[in-house]
């Protein structure tokens, strides 16, 4: 690189003679261009993050000694498929219409903020409310922290009024429609929701819907 | 300013305190640098709000898009263990010099009986490594289960042994348990992760961290977790 000799450097008489007022400083210029190298070349290279991970729990298989009611209580079940389409159906499952009660048909949503993001303020409405008022009461320090934990958390599991989410897939979804729709719930601050094999009925009805 | 003509020679600028500075990054760095071996497979995650950063002491199923699966586990000696477990139930035999490059293996996708050969090979032939199929997790012949179990079980232990180190000389411990995780990419089939996923519930693990990369706060409104 070129050097910029300031000063002439005293003469060019390299003898025993030294020129009295030699300056003593050393040119930085390269070794400074070196060290905003290297800084450019490891800030563009370090990666800070560690990765990022969500926790999530699978349900323990159940006992098959112990009968469960399998009637589902203010559920609502996703059908993950192809293309990331969403079906989902409110409550129990029917394949046929039983007594008053008609046979299950899918709504469809997408992935988009007005779709299933509406949908999930809609359906979590109550709970929503109920945490941010929890949450107001809080700020003002009208309760301590672990009984604002212990009240969310109550909110959360409320059996009655808040909605439990099973997410099933078929054979052509992707891990992150999966990932997404876990993402959307999380947001919401659902407390209930668990991943489920899809039963056949209702992949006959996602086939339907989709086409094969 | 003041308009003092100037005096002609250069102008001069105090450059010490952004030199200073300079080399304080340059070192910091450096210093925190740890620089990754290749992963077998290239995997992008899907992203997330999830803000739980990934242990430390872990031990990793990767899957591709292709549904093949890798294993790792982040702590040496449980791998080291692990592998000679494996080693014993399956009749391969190692070296003490492949024993010694496999813990410094990131994960690894392959059949045990081709384990040694892939340890072998030069770390830009691994990428293109035949036949790289995945760790095999089927019914009949399922190695991650056992990779899972053996590596899990070894962590654990060693994890405990730390712990009673610790507690009996009165120190503070700050090690973390081991955690399992899985990394997918995001355009896997979700039944090729469920495979993986029954192997761990088959094992009696239930508790996953799913990782993924972190969500840029502009695809996502919604209220804010409070």
């Amino acid at each position: 690189m070129a050097e910029i000799a300031e000063d002439g450097g005293g003469g060019h008489k390299g003898g025993k003679k030294r020129a009295k007022k030699q300056s003593t400083k050393i040119d930085m210029t390269p070794m400074v261009d070196l060290a905003f190298l290297l800084l450019t070349f490891f800030v563009l290279t370090s990666t800070f993050s560690k990765p990022k991970s969500m926790e999530l729990t699978f349900p323990v298989p159940p006992d098959e000694n112990i009968k469960v009611d399998n009637e589902v209580k203010n559920g609502v079940t996703f059908l993950l498929t192809k293309d990331d389409r969403i079906f989902y159906y409110e409550g129990q499952f029917r394949a046929q219409a039983e007594g008053d009660k008609p046979a299950t048909v899918l709504e469809e949503l997408n992935f988009s903020q007005e779709s299933l993001h509406k949908y999930m303020l809609e359906k979590n409405k109550w709970l929503q409310d109920e945490i941010k008022k929890v949450h107001e009461k809080f700020e003002r320090k009208e309760i301590p922290d672990t009984t604002y934990k212990r009240l969310v958390k109550a909110i959360k599991v409320d059996k009655d009024r808040t909605y439990t989410f099973l997410i099933k897939t078929d054979d052509k979804a992707t891990y992150k429609n999966v990932i997404d729709l876990i993402d959307e719930l999380n947001i919401n601050l659902v407390g209930k929701y668990v991943i489920t094999d899809i039963m056949k009925s209702e992949m006959e009805l996602v086939n339907a819907k989709t086409g094969g | 300013m003041s308009k003092k003509p100037s005096k002609g020679g250069a102008p001069s600028l105090d450059m010490t305190p952004m030199v200073d500075l300079a080399f304080l990054l340059v070192t910091f760095f450096m210093l925190t640098a740890s620089f990754r071996m290749a992963e077998p497979v290239t995997v992008d995650p899907p992203s997330s709000i999830g803000e739980v950063t990934l242990p430390d002491n872990h031990i990793m199923v990767t899957i591709d898009g292709n549904g093949r699966a890798f294993f790792g586990i982040s702590n040496g000696a449980a791998k080291l263990a692990a592998l000679e477990k494996m080693a014993q139930k399956y009749g391969v035999a190692f070296t003490e010099e492949q024993k010694k490059k496999f813990t410094g293996l990131p994960s690894f996708g392959v059949d045990i009986k081709d384990l040694p050969r892939y340890i072998d090979a030069k770390e830009e032939e691994r990428q293109a490594f035949q036949p790289q199929k995945g760790v095999p997790l089927d019914s009949l012949n399922n190695q991650l289960r056992d990779w899972i179990s053996n590596g899990g079980a070894e962590a654990v232990k060693i994890y405990l042994d730390a712990k009673d180190k610790a507690e009996g000389s009165g120190q503070e411990f700050k090690a973390e348990k081991p955690r399992y995780a899985i990394k997918c990419d995001g355009k896997t089939k979700y039944i090729s992760v469920k495979d993986v996923v029954k192997t761990f519930t088959d094992l009696k693990i239930y508790q996953f961290n799913l990782i993924t990369s972190l969500e840029g706060s502009s695809t996502v409104l919604g209220p804010k977790k409070n």
